[in-house]
């Protein structure tokens, strides 16, 4: 999906907070996935689930053999400050994965732009955010030093065509 | 020097306009100051004791005149007039306002200079040899390298919450003056047998209170995928580095609790995945950055030759000055170790001195390095004893690198929320036994002492000839004596020497330790820390404690 058209989604209005679940921001063109999400043990325990949860110590490569029937992949983030979960989003990019990658939990505005960058395209961040800053949060860089999977061009490749 | 282009300008101003809104954010409440910490301190930014110390980035340790002039300013503008140049090549300044400083960082951004990534649980600012570039030992110059990897870490979206700091060293030659064995990752650049330009991989060193020398993960990987290499160390340390338990959670804990085999294996099967992805940047953006580095316009016919007739003038030499790999250049070493002073202090006027003297002398480059002292690499030998005077003329002309005096201190608990104790008292009462006689300094020969005013070892003390570890003891300021390590190409870990000592008792102590060796040692090329090493410490521990 290319960078204007996730700029448009975050533009656009997301879906209003129900009560008792966090607002959804999501980078998909794609509609949301309803059914359950499965933990890690029973998806691999043979559940017929389409759509997983791996907390920060479990391991995203668990997951390799099964890509091709998942449509969601949510990761946990207990702890903002745990970065597990960038890894796990990265490795699931790195082995062709274009389902949908969601950071659920303590999910800050701050950290939006690394998420995106590694692949994460939707958010169920505990605490809904500003649309404002989340805009700006990501609009912030117009250059990336290195490649990662959102496919940006880092500056090495600018400068050299 | 490397120069920003207009894609480095850009994303250092992004930088600087996110952490202003981060500030805004913050004094409005809109986060909470657990929300704010990690990101202040990305931007070098810490609560000490007295007021918020600001750390700013001196990549690779290498900064022009201009930028040096900047620091002075910064230092006279928003702080007492002095900055701190630190072990890891950058400089703190010790009394900042918050509300300043967003001023603060228009400033530093308007010479190529910013505050990111000098704290925080990330990828730290690369440092390297002080004498890159004009070492007559080193294969290549390593900058243009430690570069490539400042721009790889700089906001990498991965490793940017890492289970803890993350520090990175790259050398060029087998006389390691970065310290790459104390490091989470150091490199050493070199040919192999076939003549291809690679580093070896050290990966785990560290002090604090778990002192680990650093293992080789690898022997050989080419120059062109060093950074993906890098990214598969870092990538299998941030999914199995430890998270329960903040003193355990460098790279040095996973490395030794997998075992290096183990380490290593994880690391290779990580780069075989990434490997193919075109993480490494293009040859054309070595030779971009490379040719940025190209030596300065030497003047080939400049005189090989010094006069010596002025016994003070000498002395520097002999002791501050090393050979230059260009006849008729010499690299120049500003002690920042003064009588009296404080470990790695500069004042404003001083900093404009060294701006002045590098434009005009050296090529308009300097250099901090690791022991916190300043580095003028490409002095004229015949400009020499100009260059000296005007030095001395500051009080910056202290002949005593690598001696007694030129001790590393923390800044303990005269700044510093962390520590048990106080450093620079300690090194400012060992260094007055000795500062009156240079011919003193000089016949006890090299002798690094370093001191930290608490476990986190920030003042090197495992890496100390002698080193002053300082403790709570009950409430009271205690000291510990190590002995026997060493930060070089021969690195070691210092050890307990015995009991600990109060304030007083610890400068005796090391009275003690240096008259014991001068008696003992085979001869006047034996460094205290060769006796040591051969005698083993029971007579040092006789000397010090016995009768």
């Amino acid at each position: 999906m290319a960078d204007n058209q996730d700029q448009q989604a975050v533009a656009g209005a997301p879906s209003p907070a129900l009560d008792d679940a966090p607002a959804l921001l999501r980078f998909r063109d794609d509609a949301p996935f309803e059914s359950p999400i499965a933990p890690l043990a029973d998806f691999l325990a043979g559940g017929n689930f389409a759509a997983v949860r791996i907390e920060p110590g479990e391991d995203a490569r668990d997951l390799l053999p099964h890509l091709g029937r998942l449509k969601l992949v949510e990761i946990a983030f207990p702890k903002f400050r745990d970065g597990r979960g960038y890894s796990s989003a990265a490795l699931l990019r790195q082995a062709g994965f274009t389902g949908e990658i969601r950071a659920a939990g303590d999910v800050l505005v701050d950290q939006l732009g690394f998420m995106r960058r590694v692949g994460f395209d939707s958010f169920a961040p505990n605490k809904p955010l500003d649309q404002k800053v989340v805009q700006a949060t990501l609009d912030r860089y117009p250059h990336v030093y290195m490649k990662a999977a959102d496919g940006r061009p880092p500056v090495w490749a600018l400068r050299h065509g | 020097m490397y120069r920003y282009d207009q894609y480095d300008q850009a994303i250092v101003d992004a930088r600087v306009a996110e952490f202003k809104d981060q500030v805004g954010r913050r004094l409005r409440n809109e986060i909470t100051e657990d929300q704010f910490k990690p990101l202040r301190l990305m931007n070098g930014l810490y609560l000490q004791l007295h007021a918020y110390m600001l750390r700013v980035a001196i990549p690779y340790g290498t900064l022009s005149g201009t930028q040096m002039r900047m620091l002075a300013h910064i230092a006279r503008k928003y702080d007492r007039d002095y900055g701190h140049f630190t072990t890891r090549q950058n400089i703190q300044y010790n009394w900042i306002k918050l509300e300043q400083f967003s001023d603060l960082l228009d400033d530093l951004s308007k010479v190529e200079m910013h505050a990111f990534q000098t704290s925080g649980n990330c990828i730290r600012n690369i440092s390297s040899d002080q004498f890159a570039g004009a070492a007559a030992d080193e294969v290549a110059d390593p900058r243009p390298y430690a570069e490539l990897l400042r721009q790889w870490s700089t906001l990498h979206p991965e490793f940017s919450f890492l289970p803890r700091k993350f520090k990175i060293a790259v050398i060029a030659s087998d006389t390691d003056r970065a310290a790459i064995q104390l490091h989470d990752i150091g490199l050493q650049l070199y040919h192999n047998d076939a003549g291809v330009l690679g580093f070896r991989v050290w990966v785990g060193g560290g002090m604090g209170r778990t002192p680990i020398l650093a293992k080789v993960v690898r022997d050989f990987i080419p120059v062109g995928q060093f950074l993906s290499y890098s990214e598969a160390i870092l990538r299998v340390y941030n999914r199995y580095g430890r998270r329960d338990n903040i003193y355990k959670a460098r790279i040095k804990i996973l490395v030794s609790e997998l075992g290096i085999d183990e380490f290593t294996r994880q690391v290779e099967e990580e780069w075989a995945g990434l490997a193919p992805l075109g993480l490494d940047a293009p040859q054309a953006e070595y030779d971009r950055i490379i040719a940025q580095f190209a030596p300065p316009a030497f003047d080939a016919a400049a005189p090989d030759t010094l006069d010596l007739s002025d016994p003070d003038f000498k002395l520097w030499v002999d002791q501050n000055v090393h050979a230059h790999k260009q006849p008729g250049y010499a690299i120049a070493t500003i002690s920042l170790k003064p009588k009296r002073g404080i470990p790695g202090d500069a004042s404003s006027a001083q900093m404009d001195v060294i701006a002045d003297l590098a434009e005009k002398y050296a090529h308009d480059e300097i250099r901090v390095t690791h022991s916190q002292n300043l580095v003028l690499a490409h002095a004229k030998k015949a400009d020499l004893y100009a260059l000296w005077q005007a030095l001395d003329a500051v009080d910056l002309a202290t002949p005593n690198l690598d001696l007694v005096t030129d001790i590393i201190a923390c800044p303990g608990m005269d700044y510093c929320t962390l520590a048990n104790a106080r450093s620079i008292p300690i090194a400012q009462k060992i260094a007055a036994k000795f500062e009156n006689s240079v011919a003193e300094q000089r016949d006890i020969g090299e002798l690094k002492i370093k001191v930290s005013g608490c476990i986190n070892g920030c003042g090197h003390h495992h890496a100390g000839h002698i080193g002053i570890l300082g403790v709570d003891k009950k409430g009271e300021e205690a000291y510990q004596l190590l002995l026997g390590g060493s930060g070089a190409e021969d690195a070691s870990l210092a050890k307990i020497l015995g009991p600990g000592f109060d304030e007083n008792g610890i400068v005796d102590a090391v009275d003690k330790l240096i008259t014991f060796y001068r008696g003992a040692r085979s001869g006047s090329d034996e460094r205290f820390l060769d006796t040591y090493r051969r005698l083993g410490p029971a007579p040092f521990k006789e000397a010090v404690y016995g009768g």
